[in-house]
């Protein structure tokens, strides 16, 4: 099994703000994160697919494809926008690292028709990650 | 086939301290051989970096597995604190024995981790230099 990884940038800017609950719980549990007008970041998303080189090719998936897959799915979406309003997939979800690698991983799953998805690494700050994968196939 | 989604939390941290490898079970001259110039009588230091990944159920109210302010306090009492700008050797209690060689900085800090009661520590990753990384994700059971 060879692992391809692909790195890509997004800026966005995004709040958290949970309307269950009360200004000042939002402002305990979220602190600044939780100021009205939110604010930004420069993500770094990095994409990891698993599989056996194509004896043909010898890729496991086309950079360009997976590239291009990355343009449509993740940075036509989310590059330059404001996470919690212009993302309908995070719409009633706190747009933290955790649930947006969630949804990234939701996105690129079903498109990834060789090789298969193996993890998905969202960095927030360089200091801040998620990660999702299937339970059971972390290493590598 | 497909196993459930798993999703951690990996965070960054970074403490400045000095060292010196040196093994009481070794002769001086063994020592010498075996750490080279770790073994300088008086030590010396690096700025390591600590990665710690943790794991859990992300809370809908929150969409979080763990508050960060909660694992930062955390890891700056039972880590930071401890360690940073100290001599590892002569003030952390556990290298008074064991040879604070990055592996066992590495052991050492999850065994202050794992009780975070927030998640689950998956593991720890220690940067010594740029160079030089160490992970330890506990025994396997």
């Amino acid at each position: 099994m060879v692992y391809l990884t692909r790195k890509l940038e997004f800026s966005a800017s995004h709040l958290y703000h949970n309307p269950a609950l009360s200004a000042e719980e939002n402002k305990r549990i979220f602190g600044k994160c939780n100021n009205p007008h939110g604010h930004g970041h420069n993500y770094t998303l990095e994409v990891t697919v698993a599989g056996e080189p194509d004896p043909v090719t010898g890729m496991v998936l086309d950079l360009k494809e997976l590239k291009e897959i990355l343009e449509r799915e993740i940075t036509q979406r989310m590059d330059h926008r404001f996470l919690n309003y212009e993302v309908a997939e995070l719409k009633d979800q706190i747009p933290t690292c955790e649930n947006i690698v969630r949804v990234i991983w939701n996105l690129l799953e079903p498109k990834i028709n060789k090789g298969r998805l193996h993890k998905v690494r969202l960095y927030e700050t360089p200091d801040l990650y998620a990660d999702c994968y299937r339970n059971g196939a972390q290493g590598a | 086939m497909k196993g459930g989604l798993k999703i951690d939390l990996g965070r960054r941290y970074r403490f400045s301290a000095s060292h010196r490898l040196h093994s009481s079970k070794l002769s001086e001259e063994e020592n010498r051989r075996v750490y080279g110039k770790c073994n300088n009588p008086h030590g010396h230091g690096h700025n390591y970096v600590v990665e710690v990944s943790v794991s859990g159920t992300v809370d809908p109210a929150t969409g979080m597995i763990a508050n960060l302010a909660d694992l930062d306090g955390f890891v700056e009492r039972e880590v930071i604190e401890p360690f940073d700008h100290k001599s590892l050797n002569e003030d952390v209690a556990a290298f008074r024995e064991n040879v604070p060689t990055t592996e066992n900085v590495c052991k050492e800090i999850f065994a202050r981790l794992k009780n975070f009661p927030e998640a689950r520590l998956e593991r720890v990753r220690v940067e010594e230099t740029g160079n030089n990384t160490f992970e330890y994700a506990g025994e396997e059971l």
